[in-house]
């Protein structure tokens, strides 16, 4: 199952993708400031997760056409992309969401490092593969549970029994979260009593609880307001450093903010991956630069 | 000029809209005839039942056994035996209506042998009582030798409602949103740990809403236990299912004869003295009364799980 490949014979690498690069710079660009950090020094880091040929299929129909990546560990990743592009289908393939839904099918391999796990393999139980790999939903979706137990809920699961290692932990998450001076006080108070943006920053201190080495958001905005957005997209920017993520949003000035990398994705293949940087100032591809121009999508 | 084209406008808008309002005063008219209407049979019922029964609706009735005179006649024997059988059927139909619905609903794969027990499932909720009868009366009085018993009918009237207790179970955990359940796995929870810590919980409110509407379906089923039968004529209780020492609980009680209220009623019904017709009415007042607390109590749980869970 697990080849001899290492995370130098990359598939597709960041910079080196960029066939036929005509240096275009007329074109109208964001206006925003765009691409994190990614320096010289980011090619030299680790590889944390590489897609390699995946195809997913829901029944006969190939949502996703043999894409290849890779993830930088602790960076941020952008998937970007028009409605059905396969962005989110993408993202649920590395937590085997998917495996939820009966008739789907992956192909290819999802390789996660340094162990060189394969995510998709057949051999690897989904249960295992979400117990190293957390996800934000689109929609906030706590527990109707204490906000203490929605964080706890992780811990318990991983059958951790001291009531103050729990304790200690649930602190730290919601910490990290940046919501703990809001809820410290009413711990005991149902997830669901919450504004929006607080949920979901429940929701991302619930999958933090319990250290994933890869954190998967999946349009986590798309219901908030521009203020609780804000505040989500600097949580995203702390958790740089801490932890690899990958980040699936339609906004391509909110992928331009809070990554590094960005993929563009268009109808289920994988049209460019580059710093975010590149891709949004000096796109190589004709599609990339007409989908953040806005000639369409 | 201008003002009075815009007014005009206006007027011809709300004429407009008032038009097609009508619609709706007329069917909130229409519902509110036909559920009062419903609602008054049964009211009119109860009362016609409390009335006649009045004169027998004392502390004696409940506390004295059955008798050939009519006035002296109670229906202890009869509401101790359907409060136990109801426990039985409770027992019984409770672990076994949900684990199949928790199986159908978060396990079963969806294939044709899956349909074909669904379909099964549903239509077993129409099948006659008479019939659920007649099985447990080969089934459990001769071949697993249950007798005439508490046991056997608690048993038959589990069967009877299994399809609305699987069937009610099914809706409450289909309610949970797919987004909880994708939060849990999300997190590495395995599909029982899912359903345990999660769909259950919050399902419970419906859950027990179904037990209670099935147990109420129970109380008053006649037939089967007929079928089985039930005594009509009881002047013993069975052995209290507690006791003062321990282990403090029996089931002795589940290999006795029973009779239950339905069946007090239907005898009692059945007899020539006027003087009988006045206990069954006394009898029905009291079965109804028993069910509307059922469902009352039915009510009360779904409203206090709702209101901790709103999604």
């Amino acid at each position: 199952m697990q080849s001899g490949i290492t995370a130098q014979d990359s598939p597709v690498r960041p910079g080196v993708a960029t066939q036929g690069v005509d240096g275009r710079l007329s074109t109208p660009r964001p206006s925003v400031e765009v691409g994190k950090r990614t320096t010289k020094d980011d090619e030299a880091l680790a590889i944390k997760s590489r897609a390699e040929g995946l195809s997913f299929y829901y029944g006969d129909v190939k949502a996703l056409k043999s894409l290849n990546i890779e993830i930088r560990e602790k960076r941020v990743t952008a998937l970007i992309g028009p409605s059905g592009c396969g962005k989110t289908t993408f993202l649920r393939c590395f937590n085997r969401m998917h495996d939820l839904t009966p008739g789907t099918r992956y192909e290819g391999r999802i390789m996660l490092y340094p162990d060189s796990l394969d995510l998709v393999g057949r051999g690897v139980d989904a249960i295992e593969v979400r117990m190293r790999i957390g996800m934000v939903f689109q929609k906030p979706n706590p527990f109707p549970k204490s906000i203490f137990e929605n964080v706890a809920y992780g811990l318990k699961v991983r059958g951790v029994r001291s009531n103050a290692r729990i304790e200690e932990q649930v602190e730290q998450a919601l910490r990290r979260a940046a919501i703990w001076d809001e809820v410290k006080d009413r711990l005991e108070s149902s997830g669901l009593s919450l504004s929006g943006g607080q949920q979901q920053r429940l929701c991302i201190a619930r999958a933090l609880a319990t250290n994933p080495e890869i954190l998967l958001f999946d349009e986590p905005t798309s219901a908030l307001d521009p203020i609780a957005t804000a505040r989500i997209e600097e949580l995203i920017d702390e958790l740089r450093d801490q932890v690899t993520v990958i980040i699936v949003t339609h906004n391509m000035q909110q992928a331009a903010r809070v990554s590094d990398y960005t993929a563009f994705m268009y109808l289920g293949e994988l049209i460019e991956f580059d710093s975010t940087s590149k891709l949004f100032t000096n796109p190589s591809q004709k599609a990339t630069e007409d989908y953040i121009t806005g000639r369409y999508g | 000029m201008h003002a009075a084209t815009a007014d005009a406008a206006l007027q011809q808008i709300r004429a407009d809209v008032n038009r097609r309002k009508i619609f709706d005063k007329i069917f909130v008219m229409v519902g509110l005839l036909i559920m009062f209407s419903a609602l008054l049979v049964l009211v009119v019922l109860f009362i016609d039942l409390v009335q006649e029964g009045a004169p027998r609706l004392n502390w004696d009735f409940l506390t004295s056994f059955p008798s050939r005179k009519a006035e002296r006649a109670g229906i202890l024997s009869a509401w101790v035996g359907t409060s136990l059988i109801m426990l039985t059927t409770a027992a019984v139909s409770m672990p076994v209506g949900v684990a199949a619905a928790i199986y159908l609903e978060e396990y079963a794969p969806k294939n044709w042998v899956t349909a074909i027990i669904e379909i099964n499932v549903t239509n077993l909720a129409g099948v006659p009582s008479i019939i659920y009868g007649l099985l447990a009366l080969g089934l459990f009085v001769y071949q697993f030798n249950l007798g005439q018993s508490i046991a056997a009918a608690g048993l038959t009237l589990s069967l009877l409602i299994l399809p609305i207790v699987i069937v009610a179970t099914r809706e409450a955990l289909r309610a949970v949103p797919r987004a909880i359940r994708e939060a849990a796995y999300a997190l590495g929870a395995t599909r029982w740990e899912v359903t345990a810590h999660h769909v259950l919980p919050y399902s419970t409110g419906g859950i027990l809403t179904g037990m209670i509407i099935g147990l109420s379906r129970a109380i008053g089923e006649t037939a089967p236990l007929i079928t089985i039968g039930a005594l009509s004529f009881i002047a013993f209780l069975p052995e209290s299912p507690f006791k003062g020492e321990f282990p403090f609980f029996s089931f002795a009680w589940l290999r006795e004869a029973f009779t239950a209220m339905p069946i007090q009623m239907f005898n009692w019904v059945s007899r020539p003295d006027p003087a009988f017709q006045v206990n069954a009415a006394a009898a029905g007042a009291i079965l109804l009364g028993m069910t509307l607390l059922m469902n009352g109590v039915a009510i009360y749980v779904r409203y206090r799980f709702r209101k901790r869970i709103n999604w």
